[in-house]
């Protein structure tokens, strides 16, 4: 009875805790085998604490090509999906055209349709254009699809300004290039920068439609995937962990910012 | 960067100024007229009001003033400028928006600072201190908008309009989201500022009061067009429809048949009471056997129970009537009463001798100077103008 009752008074923390731990776990894990010895070429056995690995991280051949090219193709794409993306939402937002409820739905498709059934048929269409498969056909491919993400993204943020905040820059003298820049753009950054993120982490480790795409290019998830039929470096949890580490680092280093400000403010 | 007004600008606005001049300007959406044609001239320097109910189309107005919306057709003058087509960004003009629309990223220096950025000037400390100042918010510099008070934000909106030192200052419901002691604050220290800047403010709102106590003269509004536009005494004194004889304040409408005309005066009929009209205080013509409004406020009229009718001086108008209700307000008594010429007839008497024998059933004679009465069209709504009161009461 006790026992239930201390339960109960606890119970928000608890199940948050136990969600943490769910989403947490995988990430111990890799964290915990960078530091393996392994034994053989598959490290998925405890043998005993090295730093090997993180000393050397590109000692694996084709390792850190392939995770550039990853880190290049994820920012080239960034780069457009959020461009792009970010105007298509400020047009269905702002203006009424004839095919916007299409487009307002369409937008949604890359999102819904399972990923092995969009991968193949840009495939087919890569191959009946001609076109050369590799990084190009892989960025294409991959700001098709971060589209959909940054749209809603931006879409969510667009929709909740309050359109008399750009009226009142107009009206202190502020042209139209001026109102986006020092208003319209600020305003909407934050929906931008979630847009972005997400934009970057999905193309950084895409595997299917960029396995189908790729041709003889190799990016960080494909090699991660070809090494793992042959036995798996513990560089791999070295990259792994390295960029959960720097996930963590953006994040705090957000949160103090935003501490530091509102103590700030309130002094 | 561009000068809104180009080499027009002095140091002191309002001398460069001139009246604003709306002439035959009008607003349609598709099939919806917002603003039917209208002329107005807000003379340089003054406190002008807006004042209507919602829908009416004074906030178009104040937008086509502001170049926030294009008119339909017709032109605006700023003194002798036409800027019927200039976009907002290049007119003199500033605009304290409803519900502020202050920059959220924005501290409140910056938020005031916008309007001479855009204009290119570079050192603007001293004037946003000076304005922040103004507006008693110089503690309040670095924070941003959403850590204010509703009051310091809407004075943060006028800081910010002010500073620009535009031709015409356009205000749109800037009170409304305030609660009353601070709107009534609000209301005189506004009127401060515009008697200290001398500035033309251009106020819409819906609140009568507020109309009143600020402005030096009120445009009523009703269905995008203006039914009277005058001084707020005038206008209250002097309604020549029924909306704006309900709409500002309280009017008691008695419908009555003109008999005859004596002198300057006219005498009507309305039931078996005679009531005299001073003929120049109506807005209807006065043939005999044509029907009028005639009207009176509720305070102007006194209340004498039916025992002591007697003692009333002749040459007053005079009803009698059943008083229906009373409510005690402290100032005043309003009472309610049932006359066979009007149903619920409304009186205001000031609380100086209270009469006990004043309560609800007793038989009353009410009766007031025959100055006091005004004649109105009786081809109107007789009810225009109160509904409208009673939704936007429920709004608020």
């Amino acid at each position: 009875m006790a026992f239930f009752r201390w339960l109960n008074h606890r119970l928000v923390v608890v199940a948050g805790l136990l969600t943490l731990g769910y989403l947490l776990l995988p990430n111990i894990v890799v964290t915990v085998f960078s530091f393996n010895e392994p034994k053989g070429r598959f490290n998925y056995e405890w043998q005993r604490f090295s730093t090997d690995a993180w000393t050397d991280p590109c000692g694996v051949a084709d390792l850190c090509g392939s995770l550039s090219l990853s880190l290049q193709i994820a920012a080239w794409a960034t780069l457009g999906a959020t461009v792009l993306g970010t105007m298509i939402a400020f047009a269905l937002v702002r203006y009424r055209f004839r095919a916007r409820g299409a487009v307002n739905s369409l937008i949604f498709l890359p999102m819904a349709m399972p990923e092995v059934v969009m991968a193949a048929s840009l495939l087919t269409l890569f191959l009946n254009l001609g076109a050369q498969l590799g990084f190009w056909t892989v960025l294409i491919a991959h700001i098709m699809f971060c589209l959909s993400f940054v749209v809603t993204a931006v879409k969510a943020r667009v929709m909740s300004m309050d359109p008399r905040l750009e009226q009142a820059a107009q009206d202190l003298y502020a042209g139209p290039v001026q109102t986006f820049l020092r208003v319209t753009l600020p305003i909407a950054a934050p929906g931008i920068a979630a847009g972005a993120l997400l934009a970057f982490a999905l193309s950084f480790d895409d595997f299917i439609i960029t396995n189908f795409n790729a041709g003889s290019t190799v990016t960080f998830p494909m090699f991660v995937w070809g090494s793992a039929q042959r036995g798996t470096p513990v560089q791999i949890n070295v990259v792994g962990t390295a960029m959960f580490l720097v996930a963590v680092l953006c994040v705090l280093a957000a949160m103090v910012m935003s501490n530091r400000r509102n103590r700030r403010r309130a002094s | 960067m561009t000068t809104k007004n180009g080499t027009n600008r002095t140091k002191n606005g309002a001398e460069a100024g001139g009246d604003v001049r709306l002439s035959g300007i009008s607003k349609t959406y598709g099939s919806f007229t917002a603003v039917r044609p209208l002329d107005l001239t807000v003379p340089q320097g003054s406190f002008f009001a807006l004042l209507g109910a919602s829908g009416c189309g004074k906030t178009t107005t104040l937008r086509m003033i502001a170049g926030l919306e294009e008119p339909s057709s017709g032109t605006v003058f700023l003194g002798e400028q036409d800027v019927t087509h200039l976009p907002p960004y290049r007119r003199p003009v500033n605009t304290v928006f409803q519900s502020y629309a202050l920059f959220p990223h924005l501290d409140i220096f910056e938020n005031v600072a916008f309007g001479l950025r855009r204009r290119g000037i570079k050192s603007v400390k001293k004037q946003v201190g000076e304005m922040l100042d103004l507006v008693q918010l110089g503690e309040q510099a670095r924070k941003k908008p959403h850590q204010l008070s509703g009051g310091q934000q809407q004075r943060v909106a006028v800081a910010r309009a002010l500073i620009n030192t535009p031709r015409v200052l356009l205000l749109d419901e800037p009170l409304g989201a305030l609660d009353l002691k601070l709107r009534r604050q609000m209301q005189l220290e506004l009127k401060r500022i515009q008697t200290e800047v001398g500035i033309t403010f251009i106020h819409v709102t819906h609140d009568q009061e507020e109309a009143m106590t600020m402005a030096d003269s009120v445009a009523v509004m009703n269905a995008g067009r203006v039914e009277q536009l005058g001084s707020p005494a005038d206008l209250y004194e002097n309604p020549r429809t029924t909306f704006v004889a309900n709409f500002l304040g309280t009017s008691n409408l008695i419908e009555a048949e003109v008999d005859s005309r004596s002198g300057d005066d006219v005498v009507l009929r309305a039931g078996d009471c005679k009531l005299v009209l001073p003929g120049a205080r109506c807005s209807a013509p006065t043939t005999a056997g044509g029907k009028v409004l005639v009207g009176v406020r509720p305070e102007k009229i006194s209340l004498t129970h039916a025992d002591e009718a007697g003692a009333i001086p002749a040459g007053r108008n005079r009803i009698t009537g059943t008083i229906a209700d009373s409510s005690f307000i402290g100032v005043s008594t309003q009472y309610v009463v049932d006359s066979p010429v009007c149903p619920e007839f409304e009186v205001y008497v000031q609380n100086i001798d209270r009469d006990p024998r004043l309560v609800p059933g007793a038989e009353v004679v009410l009766h007031w100077n025959p100055a006091h009465t005004f004649g109105l069209d009786a081809a109107q709504d007789i009810d225009a103008g109160i509904e409208t009161v009673e939704e936007e009461g429920a709004a608020a």
